[in-house]
């Protein structure tokens, strides 16, 4: 019978922590710049010209098609010779962290517009009219009236696909970055104790996602109500 | 001088006309209405003229600029004409007075500020500047959403059917209130609704619309007792047809009697005065109801109106009548009362419109 041995956490605490921060690091930064872009790409596929439409879907359903652990080996492959070769950056510099953020942004914006653009979608047509009857040019409308009430509808789907970019940034382990997960994997070979530093980590996963989707929950019923 | 002038205006939905050459014109300070069935292109008439639509054929022109035509479409931001939409379209996002502030965006804050406390005094809701658009009842949505189409001081003020949403007790009250704000503000407006009522009540001139034209441009009154057509007489305010023929000059003969046209000819087409056949508009308010008359009827059903009964009546030789009467005079189902005609505008129509074109309750 396996014998659990727990002693290897205590100390390694200051270490997963210093993972936990890389964790957040990548996902506010790509929650931040995914919903600036994917704000973007929702606005130019909904847009008259038919060529930027259809760029801004042809992004979308290209990253939307692919599994994010081929993305990130392609980009962890690809970037960094491409950074060199534009920038000039030496080898010797490590460029994980930018290409994780990079690629992460580039991939949540994907899924990110989609919900953007059910949120434009919701908020009814007369709001722009009305807008630009008051003078407004399209760009004003947009930014002072339909997009403010299109993130309050959609808030709680947004930070929902930010609790699953919480989870999806471990996968940053295939390019043996030192996020949670990745510092508990290295604890754990290092002292032979993978299970418990595996199941720890997945406890605080489980812990952090379960309160936060809690009170998206509950915020989504507020705002049913409101309505 | 006309100051909003529509010619011939037409717009069309991929190679689907929806409007057909739209053409009246309308004073400064005064309110046009666009009055039709839904579906007759009304409201994408007003959409064209607020610029939300481009023009197909036609040339819109508000006091002599042209706002759009051949080679002429300026965006409706720059077109400085305020307008009321159907469900308000008050931003949720902001305060009461926020909204009323959102067409004054580049004004200096005080200025800005001394404009909404008077708008929103005019609408006696002063006190609800902070408020929601949420928290407030219909009728004061309404009210801010034209506060909010007049604060930058349009040319031009559009209606779409302000009151669809609103119950017909508030929808009567707030007609004549929203009248009188226009009025104050000295707005020239159009409106665009079904509702016949809401149109006489507040429009100094209406156009009746069907399929994309106009079929008749006039006063309110004029529309109720010189309709150019059946479906105008039909579609504006109730009343039955009954068969006739012309008599002589300015004179047509109906079951009950010769009726006499004091204005315009009785009949619509000329040369027709050896006895051509027409059908003859009986509004309720022509049969008037009179004991020592020697016509009778028959009251086959009856309405109560509050002030008044509408009696639907049937003729000895079987046509149907409306009537109204005051409602003291509460006569049986199955009694037999007393008649007299009272009509000062023989309206009459050559093709046979049907018995009754314009049932007890037109109203859609």
């Amino acid at each position: 019978m396996y014998e659990f041995d727990w002693s290897s956490i205590r100390p390694g605490l200051p270490f997963l922590w210093k993972g936990m921060k890389v964790t957040l690091y990548i996902t506010l930064v790509a929650m931040a710049a995914g919903i600036a872009l994917g704000t973007v790409l929702a606005i130019l596929r909904m847009a008259k010209n038919r060529a930027l439409a259809w760029l801004s879907a042809a992004y979308v359903n290209t990253f939307r098609s692919i599994p994010l652990v081929m993305v990130i080996l392609w980009f962890f492959l690809l970037l960094p010779a491409v950074i060199e070769r534009i920038f000039s950056i030496s080898r010797q510099e490590d460029t994980r962290l930018t290409t994780a953020l990079v690629t992460f942004s580039l991939f949540q914006a994907a899924y990110y517009a989609e919900i953007i653009r059910a949120g434009i979608q919701s908020v009814k047509s007369g709001q722009m009219g009305a807008a630009l009857a008051l003078g407004m040019t399209n760009g004003q409308a947009m930014r002072l009236v339909v997009l403010p009430q299109a993130f309050r509808n959609m808030a709680p789907l947004l930070l929902t696909q930010t609790i699953i970019l919480f989870q999806d940034s471990s996968l940053v382990y295939v390019a043996s970055l030192a996020d949670f997960f990745g510092v508990a994997g290295i604890i754990g070979t290092r002292d032979g104790r993978q299970v418990e530093l595996y199941l720890f980590a997945g406890a605080v996963y489980f812990v952090a996602c379960f309160i936060l989707s809690s009170l998206v929950k509950r915020w989504q019923n507020r705002l049913k109500g409101h309505a | 001088m006309s100051f909003l002038e529509l010619d011939g205006v037409s717009v069309a939905f991929g190679g689907h006309t929806v409007v057909a050459g739209l053409s009246f014109s309308l004073e400064a300070g005064r309110i046009g209405c666009l009055l039709g069935p839904s579906g007759c292109g009304k409201t994408t008439a007003l959409r064209a003229i607020a610029g939300f639509e481009r023009l197909a054929a036609g040339e819109v022109r508000l006091g002599g600029d042209r706002l759009g035509g051949p080679g002429v479409h300026l965006p409706p931001e720059q077109r400085r004409i305020g307008m009321v939409f159907q469900e308000h379209a008050l931003f949720p996002h902001l305060t009461v007075a926020e909204n009323v502030a959102f067409g004054l965006r580049g004004q200096e804050p005080p200025r800005r500020a001394r404009r909404v406390s008077e708008l929103l005094a005019t609408i006696g809701l002063e006190r609800q500047g902070g408020r929601y658009p949420h928290e407030l009842s219909g009728g004061q949505q309404q009210r801010v959403a034209l506060a909010r189409a007049l604060a930058p001081g349009p040319r031009l003020v559009l209606l779409d059917e302000p009151f669809a949403s609103l119950d017909a007790d508030l929808r009567e009250r707030l007609s004549l209130e929203v009248r009188e704000l226009l009025a104050a503000a000295g707005a020239t407006a159009v409106l665009v609704t079904h509702d016949q009522h809401e149109a006489f009540a507040m429009a100094d001139q209406v156009g009746v619309m069907r399929e994309g034209r106009l079929v008749q441009w006039g006063r309110p009154y004029d529309l109720y007792h010189r309709p150019g057509s059946p479906f105008v007489a039909d579609f504006v305010g109730q009343g039955v047809f009954v068969p006739g023929r012309v008599v002589g000059d300015g004179q047509v003969e109906i079951e009950l009697g010769r009726l006499r046209a004091q204005a315009p000819a009785p009949c619509p087409r000329s040369g027709c005065e050896g006895g051509c056949r027409v059908s003859v508009l009986l509004r309720p308010d022509d049969v008037v109801h009179d004991e020592g008359a020697p016509l009778r009827a028959r009251v086959v059903a009856k309405a109560f109106r509050g002030a008044e009964f509408l009696y639907t009546l049937e003729t000895a030789g079987g046509s149907r009548l409306l009537s109204l009467v005051p409602s003291h005079h509460d006569h049986a189902v199955g009694e037999s009362i007393g008649i007299r005609l009272d009509v000062d505008h023989v309206v009459a129509f050559h093709q046979p419109p049907g018995e009754t074109a314009a049932g007890p309750d037109s109203r859609p």
